[in-house]
């Protein structure tokens, strides 16, 4: 491996936002870290991460039986962020990410079944069977997909941002990329536009610290992503990506700032994925090795918050069980409700290509008869 | 019938949407305070104001992008690329994104999107800006491309083009803007997508063209009259969708066909029609399909070079007269 001279990630920690601060922040306390939240949000919070860690073990068993097909990319070990920043969102907000996006659609509102039933190409999926794993989409939750190309959706985010100012309304629109998508153009030319135009984006990058099998530190020559905010002029954050208020706290920062005309936030979250980048590659290997994994499962996401509601008597063990009962058998069922699905017939390879079949001339050349 | 330039068209069709409806809004490099490269947005920053005339920074890939997200939340965006040529920087966006999105959500989103700008090779630009790249552009599914020649039909596509709720490309020619011609004086004047135009009658061959060659066409077929042959030279005007009847009828009138096309042979446009015509309409055929193209190289600077490589009237009537066996 070749030197780096950029620094590893030692702390996780949240910092200033202007990124001055070099001394380690301090611990913050239970209270500090509770207040202001809603006993039952809290509680919510912790099962739509349990649902989602249920619902990635599901797709990976049904993907290992052959039920799903393609590319299938979990979420694994970086629930909170998805889960903590989409509750910072109101629902008529919008919400866009990357391939890695199975939680994000289920945050915003996209019911278990119809992920699901996406994931295996059938009917009743929130494509319609034409997307996948990679291309979830539901106008009506304003969930904005599923997008394949590394950092391609950063642009279209910033459109949506631009629509929403040109149409004058309260809304924002919160985008994901992975880290490694940071060195894309998209990304570079999206960011200058935002700040330019003080558009209402918020962009969350996930930093789980590998491009597929390239750590971060091999492929960047700045290894604090947040500080490639400065280079627009448009104000950063890093959080915590293990903590799932953390994340709602610096989301929701960025989200009062967006809605007050006070433009763009970059927001990067460090997280870390306990699975292999897709369900084709192994979890670990020439790139990072079996103890690093365990290593990091110490910070699951979801013990240290369910740590943290049990010794603040807001969620007990036994209670955590019962909720981890209910959304197993939510994931189980969205699999017998995906199964049972029927797979879109053969008169949809035309439809929804174009809006209106009515044209004049030929739209297709594949001389497959008249249409 | 008023008498303006291809430029005043474009310019026409543009202030009249805008005019007619509130979400379209034109987005590209210099097409504000300076009122275009090419002059086509002139005045309208001024009627329209900044948020509906937006000047950009050399972001290609960027605000392509904008467009596409802008378009599937409901608005109604014109991006101009200042030529197709730096176009290529966005085709992530226009291909991956532009064109999969109504699919790939099963119709959940609609691209009311126009792209537009200027294709074809101009004067001496050498090899990075003088592609015609609009048979590429065709090749995906999802898109629409329009080619207009005339003033007319550039006015009555784009309008077209921008009340249509797919992502439709518009290729303008780089040396027509200064091209005068009558187009008709009415604020709804529009020429649907897809029908392709006889711009003149003959009955001994069909020279089937697109956009800036349909003047080479033209020069062509007024040589062969004085020669006693008939060309039928027809405007495709959109390559997708393609108007397959018009096609057919022209070949079933003359039954030789010489294809024309600016940009390069390998996948374009003059392959697909060449296919078409023989898949349905072989038995009409009294000659091979002949065709005309730039030459397969990139474009070089050289006067002497580039002008041997673009296509010419000479060569069409090379290739109608072998088509006609003189």
């Amino acid at each position: 491996m070749p030197e780096t001279k950029t620094r590893k990630p030692d702390a996780r920690a949240a910092q200033p936002q202007d990124g001055s601060a070099q001394e380690p922040a301090r611990k913050k306390t239970d209270a500090e870290r509770l207040e202001g939240f809603e006993r039952e949000q809290l509680r919510k919070m912790m099962w739509d991460m349990l649902l989602a860690r249920r619902f990635e073990e599901k797709a990976a068993e049904s993907y290992a039986l052959g039920k799903i097909g393609g590319f299938c990319h979990l979420y694994i070990g970086q629930e909170a962020v998805a889960v903590g920043a989409i509750h910072a969102l109101r629902d008529d907000d919008y919400v866009m990410t990357a391939y890695r996006e199975h939680v994000h659609a289920i945050q915003k509102g996209i019911t278990a079944n119809a992920v699901m039933a996406e994931l295996y190409g059938r009917a009743d999926g929130c494509s319609g069977g034409k997307g996948g794993s990679m291309h979830m989409f539901s106008a009506e939750h304003n969930y904005l997909g599923g997008h394949g190309i590394v950092g391609g959706q950063i642009p279209l985010a910033l459109g949506v941002a631009w629509k929403i100012k040109y149409k004058k309304e309260d809304r924002v629109m919160q985008v994901y990329c992975g880290e490694a998508a940071v060195n894309q153009g998209a990304f570079h030319e999206s960011l200058n536009m935002a700040a330019l135009w003080k558009l209402p984006m918020v962009l969350i990058v996930e930093n789980n610290r590998f491009g597929m099998g390239t750590a971060w530190e091999r492929a960047a020559s700045l290894y604090d992503i947040y500080q490639k905010a400065t280079a627009y002029a448009m104000p950063s954050a890093v959080a915590d990506g293990m903590d799932v208020l953390d994340c709602y706290r610096v989301a929701m920062e960025a989200h009062e700032r967006a809605r007050s005309g006070g433009g763009p936030t970059l927001i990067e979250a460090r997280t870390y994925r306990y699975v292999g980048h897709s369900m084709s590659d192994p979890v670990s290997g020439v790139y990072r090795t079996k103890e690093d994994v365990e290593k990091e499962r110490a910070n699951d996401p979801i013990t240290l918050f369910a740590d943290l509601l049990s010794r603040n008597d807001i969620l007990s063990q036994a209670e955590l069980e019962e909720m981890d009962a209910e959304v197993k058998k939510i994931s189980e069922e969205s699999a017998e409700f995906a199964e049972k699905s029927p797979e879109p017939t053969l008169d949809h390879v035309y439809t929804d290509i174009y809006s209106t079949e009515d044209v004049n001339g030929r739209l297709y050349f594949d001389m497959r008869g008249e249409r | 019938m008023a008498v303006i330039t291809y430029r005043e068209a474009l310019n026409e069709a543009l202030a009249e949407e805008m005019e007619r409806d509130p979400d379209v809004f034109l987005m590209g490099e210099e097409v504000g305070v300076y009122n275009g490269a090419y002059k086509v947005s002139k005045g309208l920053l001024e009627r329209f104001g900044e948020m509906r005339v937006v000047d950009t920074p050399i972001t290609e890939l960027g605000f392509a992008g904008l467009g596409v997200g802008a378009a599937m939340t409901g608005i109604r965006p014109v991006i101009e690329f200042m030529t197709w040529n730096f176009a290529i920087l966005a085709f992530d966006q226009i291909f991956n994104s532009a064109a999969k999105m109504r699919s790939m959500s099963s119709g959940q989103f609609k691209m009311p999107l126009t792209f537009r700008g200027p294709t074809g090779a101009a004067l001496q630009l050498a090899a990075q800006h003088s592609q015609a790249l609009e048979s590429q552009v065709a090749h995906y599914p999802g898109v629409k491309v329009v080619v207009p020649g005339t003033p007319a039909d550039a006015k009555g596509l784009l309008k077209a083009a921008i009340r249509d709720d797919d992502p439709v490309c518009v290729f303008e020619g780089e040396m027509l803007y200064n091209l005068k011609g009558e187009v008709p004086e009415d604020d709804d004047f529009i020429i649907p997508l897809g029908v392709a135009d006889l711009k003149r009658e003959g009955s001994d061959v069909s020279i089937i063209t697109h956009g800036k060659m349909i003047h080479t066409a033209l020069q062509a077929a007024a040589k062969l009259e004085k020669d006693g042959i008939q060309a039928d030279v027809l405007d495709l005007r959109s390559l997708r969708p393609l108007d397959t009847d018009a096609i057919l009828a022209t070949v079933a009138k003359t039954n030789r066909v010489v294809l024309l096309e600016e940009g390069w042979p390998h996948g374009g446009i003059t392959a697909t029609v060449a296919a078409l015509i023989q898949e349905e309409a072989f038995d009409m055929l009294d000659a091979p399909i002949l065709r005309v193209t730039q030459a397969d190289v990139p474009m070089p600077y050289a006067k002497a070079l580039e002008k041997a490589v673009k296509p010419s009237v000479e060569m069409v009537i090379e290739k109608v007269n072998r088509v006609l066996y003189r």
